[in-house]
């Protein structure tokens, strides 16, 4: 399983890079591992949306599941991905790099304290794993 | 075998683990007096009385096979080739069940493209779904699936007066609790120009009925752009069968196409099991409801059917699925595959072209009669409303005794159409038919 230390990670296996007061989000190697061949990407929510956190930003559906992207703290949809809809594999092959899903202006930066560092979330693979 | 694998001993243990002596204790909450009441049924008889009882029972009910039917209004009398029934009757398909396995069920998954594939030609759509209940479900899962299309957004639905009144009152049952505005079908004076008036950026369907309820045929182009330009999806109700002569709700801009499959090889049964027809457009597709079957290819590339897109189901997506359509009418849905396959394009067309002719026949004699008239003088199909000088329970009792099946009493549904009953012809009814009831109205046109 692939981790970066430079970013945050939730228990609804997103990552979120943030620079200054904007978070960027896609969803982990384990959660794309987990899906398998990802067939569908849709954003749905809007650009410029004010979100709570774990309110649905966009759905990603597989040969096997559907699954759901949330906010991971209060935020304001600045920009999404388009090219991900016409190219859902790319989730597959660069979850941390070009499958980036939207970037959001952080609204409430004290929730940030509840993400999950690197060895934390590798931490929660593994138990689910055992 | 023993149909019950429960020991006494089974029992004991398992009331004990809950706390109960008795089985009894178990229907505490019910009242006992209603517990096991007395039914009071006949001795047993023999299978011989029973068969003899049972036929004379059912001879004392009247069957379009029997007596000139004219009576239509959702459900109509056609005539059904009996290979149909050979087909249906077949074990590979009568016993079928959901086609979740691809390596077991090529015969039911094929079955259903096939179907899909045929109510695409029909509709002129792009997608079919494998089939809901019936065609006011269909028309139901059709203002889901615009709801969810605008994820919620939009609350009103604008639903035309003249779609059958019985699929207005099952989107409003199966969408009560959704907070939706249901409105439009007020009243009949509500045109299609009128509906266009009330499309808004809160509008999430409009749909109407082609033919309409009282049979009527409307170009609705100008309301299917005028829905597209206010971002509403436009919903289409039809008879499959006028299709065959029809153009098609493609042509004017129909997002969803709708509609009942029993006029294609379907007994009217009173009222089912029938088949809902549900066709959209491929932008649409993963909003749509109910299973979907595809084509594909075995490791061997050899062509093959699977269910595909099932992401969108419940099984899969829980409580954010687009519908809680799991199941689809297979059997009534291959019906309708092998009338049209029979039929081909040009028997189909054959068979609208006799009913419109026939209607048109009749509608005419009935129009020259001294007491009646036509209500509305435009296009129809071959259903059309007459205005009867007496109540139309009446004028039909009285039919009934001259062995014939009259028209809908439209009274019953729009209090402005009292004394107007809505006649459906179909190639099963013969000249000499039509001729019968001509003459029979005219007889009783005064008590």
């Amino acid at each position: 399983m692939e981790l970066s230390t430079d970013l945050k990670y939730n228990k609804n296996d997103e990552w979120v890079r943030v620079e200054g007061n904007i978070g960027t989000v896609g969803i982990t190697d384990y959660a794309q591992d987990q899906l398998s061949d990802i067939i569908f990407m849709e954003v749905t929510a809007e650009v410029g949306e004010e979100l709570e956190k774990d309110a649905t930003v966009a759905e990603v559906e597989s040969v096997k599941a559907a699954a759901f992207i949330y906010m991971p703290v209060r935020g304001v949809i600045i920009e999404t991905n388009e090219e991900l809809s016409d190219t859902p594999e790319v989730i597959n092959a660069d979850p941390y790099g070009a499958a980036w899903m939207f970037k959001f202006e952080i609204m409430n930066p004290v929730e940030l304290d509840d993400l999950l560092d690197a060895a934390a979330y590798e931490k929660y693979c593994q138990e689910r794993e055992n | 075998m023993a149909y019950i694998p429960h020991t006494e001993v089974d029992r004991r243990s398992m009331l004990a683990a809950i706390g109960l002596e008795r089985m009894d204790d178990l229907y505490d909450a019910i009242p006992k007096e209603v517990r096991f009441p007395d039914l009071d049924l006949p001795e047993p008889i023999s299978e011989m009385e029973i068969t003899r009882e049972m036929l004379t029972l059912s001879e004392a009910n009247l069957e379009v096979q029997h007596v000139p039917c004219f009576l239509g209004a959702g459900a109509y009398n056609h005539f059904i080739p009996s290979i149909i029934d050979h087909i249906l009757r077949r074990n590979e398909f009568y016993t079928a069940y959901t086609p979740y396995q691809p390596e077991i069920s090529q015969g039911t998954l094929q079955a259903i493209f096939e179907y899909q594939s045929l109510m695409c030609n029909l509709t002129g759509m792009e997608v079919s779904n494998a089939s809901h209940y019936d065609g006011a479900t269909a028309l139901a899962e059709a203002v889901i699936m615009a709801l969810n299309q605008h994820r919620g957004k939009r609350h009103k639905v604008l639903l035309s007066p003249t779609i059958h009144p019985h699929y207005r009152q099952v989107v409003r049952t199966y969408t009560q609790g959704m907070g939706l505005t249901i409105t439009g079908d007020e009243s009949l004076d509500t045109s299609s120009a009128m509906l266009a008036e009330l499309l808004d950026e809160e509008t999430t369907l409009v749909a109407v009925q082609y033919p309409d309820f009282l049979g009527r045929i409307e170009d609705f182009g100008s309301l299917g752009e005028v829905a597209s330009q206010a971002g509403a999806l436009f919903c289409v109700v039809v008879n499959p069968l006028a299709l065959g002569l029809l153009k098609p709700p493609s042509e004017f801009g129909a997002a969803i196409v709708v509609g009942d499959g029993q006029p294609l090889g379907i007994p009217i049964s009173y009222g089912g099991p029938y088949v809902g027809i549900f066709t959209t457009r491929q932008q649409y597709v993963r909003k749509m409801s109910g299973r979907l079957v595809g084509e594909t290819v075995d490791s061997r590339g050899q062509r093959g059917y699977v269910l595909t897109l099932t992401p969108r189901e419940q099984h899969i997506r829980r409580d954010k699925a687009t519908s809680n359509i799991c199941t689809n009418q297979g059997l009534m849905a291959l019906a309708s595959a092998v009338y049209l396959s029979i039929a081909g394009k040009q028997g189909l067309r054959e068979v609208a072209e006799l009913c419109y002719h026939k209607a048109h026949y009749a509608a005419d004699k009935i129009d020259a009669l001294d007491h009646y008239s036509l209500w509305h003088r435009g296009p129809f199909f071959h259903e059309f409303v007459v205005a009867c000088p007496r109540p139309v329970a009446e004028i039909n009792d009285q039919l009934l005794d001259y062995d014939i099946l009259g028209g809908y009493d439209l009274g019953q549904e729009y209090p402005t159409l009292a004394d107007h009953m809505l006649i459906a012809v179909t190639e099963v009814n013969s000249r000499e038919n039509i001729n019968d009831l001509v003459t029979v109205l005219e007889e009783v046109a005064h008590d």
